[in-house]
């Protein structure tokens, strides 16, 4: 999977999570919670989306990599093999 | 609510919810709408927990509908639906009155600041580094001063301003001016924010929704079972006791008390002693009295305020306000605007209390102190509300042991445990393989919509739990 696509898919994720933010302007370096209105809650749902979605585990000590958009691909590249 | 008892209940579920709080109920619709298999045991014959109601005549009482952050819109969306999230409505006037101060707010940022900078004359520097300090706070920091350090940093001396500012919150949740900063902090930028809020058509309604939702998720929802203990098997839960018959299952979550949840529930020698001896020191929040008056049919009352925090204390002490002899009350008027088709006026004034004082009376003695509460706060209402005992036609009290009945919480408490047991309860899955508690915990996760946030966040780790134990 390329990072284009993987980014697509976190911006769908986060998309159905806050539904009236516009995503299309997004720093891919940026925090994402400098950028839109994330809350911790907002947070936790993108890891439970991540799991039934994809069968993703994101324990609790890796959410600070969840931190920007560009992060977040890094982090799920090598955990998406094979989906 | 629900079907009574455990006719017709399956061999196994892939999780057991004890207990129909807020936490427990939010909880287990989050696991159902998963795809798990989830049965949900209530002692009582209601859900809700503390989210409780009752009829009396013609009346409703709501007994925790102070109002709740505006948060709790957003996760009535996420996590149950529109329709409950629609009717979550702000409340427009919240009165304080005291011999230190009387004012009027809607309970917004803008709205503390202004009447901070303007009635109290604090300078606008330290009410914006005040409201950005709090903001920041996070519980992963390690800042160990308390409360009263914060106060007296941003506004040394001036107790007018720490009452203003901490009064809301001990009504809210118990805690003190000793209890962590950081906690005051999150629930202070939570609460004191963007108003209060309450749900339109009361918690009864309320209750029927979400009692519609759990069904469509697919959870086996049983009142009157009271679950007796967690059942183990080499290291890992097994199942419950409850009724006297025993349910299997994978994991559990407890909505009860999470200190009799782990010294009560499960059996001594199942619990390493260490984390038996951290929980036996855990201390629980402080219950409340609470008076409920019904406003005859033919009576009205004018528009006096939603929410009124009245206090004839001269200064805030958490001490006073947990005392028999009440000097502090908070009054929810409820109009007929939040059941428009029942068309009826209630007031019900509540305090924090403790236990101890209400518990190991004589019957008569109970009786009276009752009556006396009940007598006390009319006296009280009167300012707000001249000639108000000719126009009630219900009045009743509720002590601590009331909502230790109805709920079971060791010393009927109103607000969960202390801030220790956030740590208690975050450990639970580790020391006890398959055993969750969710609900009011450690301060933060308390109220309405912190118990209901809380339900989500375990939904997550059981979930992963039972991933991770599939092999
Ligand atoms: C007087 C009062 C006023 C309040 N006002 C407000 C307010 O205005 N706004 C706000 O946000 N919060 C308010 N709160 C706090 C809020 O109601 C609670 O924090 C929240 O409802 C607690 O939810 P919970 O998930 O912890 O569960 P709880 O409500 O404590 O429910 C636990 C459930 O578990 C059940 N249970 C316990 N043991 C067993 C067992 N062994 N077997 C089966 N079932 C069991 C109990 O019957 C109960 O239904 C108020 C609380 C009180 C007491």
């Amino acid at each position: 999977m390329s990072k284009s696509q993987l980014r697509s898919i976190v911006t769908d994720i986060i998309k159905s999570i806050a539904p009236d933010e516009d995503l299309s302007s997004l720093d891919p370096e940026k925090p994402l919670r400098a950028q839109i209105d994330l809350d911790s809650m907002d947070f936790l749902d993108i890891v439970m989306e991540l799991r039934v979605r994809y069968n993703i585990d994101v324990p609790e000590a890796d959410y600070p990599q969840l931190n920007s958009l560009a992060s977040t691909v890094n982090y799920l590249m090598p955990r998406m093999q094979g989906v | 609510m629900g079907i009574r008892g455990l006719k017709n209940i399956r061999d196994e579920y892939d999780v057991i919810v004890i207990g129909a709080g807020l936490g427990g109920l939010t909880c287990a619709n989050m696991l159902a709408r998963r795809g798990n298999t989830v049965l949900l045991l209530e002692h009582h014959t209601l859900l809700g927990g503390l989210a409780a109601y009752f009829r009396r005549k013609k009346h409703i009482f709501d007994v925790a509908l102070h109002g709740f952050p505006v948060g709790m819109k957003k996760t009535c969306r996420k996590y149950w639906n529109r329709d409950i999230s629609d009717r979550i409505v702000p409340l427009t006037g919240i009165r304080f009155d005291n011999p230190q101060f009387q004012l009027e707010t809607d309970y917004t940022k803008e709205s503390f600041i202004k009447i901070l900078i303007e009635k109290f004359g604090v300078p606008q520097e330290a009410v914006a580094e005040f409201f950005e300090h709090t903001r920041r706070m996070n519980f992963y920091d390690g800042d160990n001063s308390t409360t009263r350090e914060l106060f007296q940093k941003f506004f040394p001396g001036r107790e007018d301003v720490w009452r203003l500012l901490m009064e809301p919150i001990t009504y809210a949740n118990g805690s003190t001016l000793d209890d962590p900063a950081i906690s005051y902090g999150i629930v202070f930028s939570n609460f004191m924010d963007k108003g209060v809020y309450t749900f339109r058509g009361g918690t009864d309604l309320l209750m029927k929704m979400m009692e519609e939702e759990l069904l469509k998720s697919g959870v086996d929802i049983r009142t009157k079972v009271l679950v007796e203990k967690i059942t183990m098997e080499n290291g890992r839960v097994t199942g419950v006791m409850a009724n006297g018959e025993h349910i299997r299952t994978r994991a559990v979550v407890s909505n009860a008390n999470l200190k009799r949840t782990v010294l009560e529930m499960l059996d001594e020698e199942a619990v390493p002693a260490d984390f038996r001896k951290q929980t036996e020191k855990l201390r629980v929040n402080n219950s409340s009295c609470q008076v409920y008056i019904g406003i005859s049919e033919n009576e009205k009352i004018d528009f006096i305020g939603d929410l009124l925090f009245t206090s004839t204390a001269e200064k805030f002490s958490e001490n006073l306000m947990l005392d028999k002899n009440v000097t502090s009350r908070t009054f929810s008027v409820y109009y007929p605007s939040i059941r428009p088709e029942h068309n009826r006026y209630a007031i019900v004034s509540s305090s924090n209390a403790r236990y101890e004082d209400w518990s190991g009376l004589t019957e008569q003695q109970y009786r009276a102190d009752k009556e006396h509460l009940a007598e006390d706060t009319l006296d009280h209402l009167e300012k707000y509300v001249p000639g108000i005992r000719k126009k009630i036609d219900h009045l009743e009290v509720a002590t601590p042991l009331t909502f230790k009945y109805y709920t079971r919480h060791i010393g009927g408490a109103s607000f969960g445990t202390k801030f220790e047991g956030l740590e208690i309860s975050n450990r639970l899955p580790e020391r006890i393989p398959g055993l969750f508690f969710t609900g009011s915990v450690g301060i933060i996760m308390s109220g309405w919509l912190g118990a209901a946030n809380y339900g989500v966040i375990v939904s997550n780790n059981v979930e992963r739990f039972l991933k991770n134990s599939n092999g």
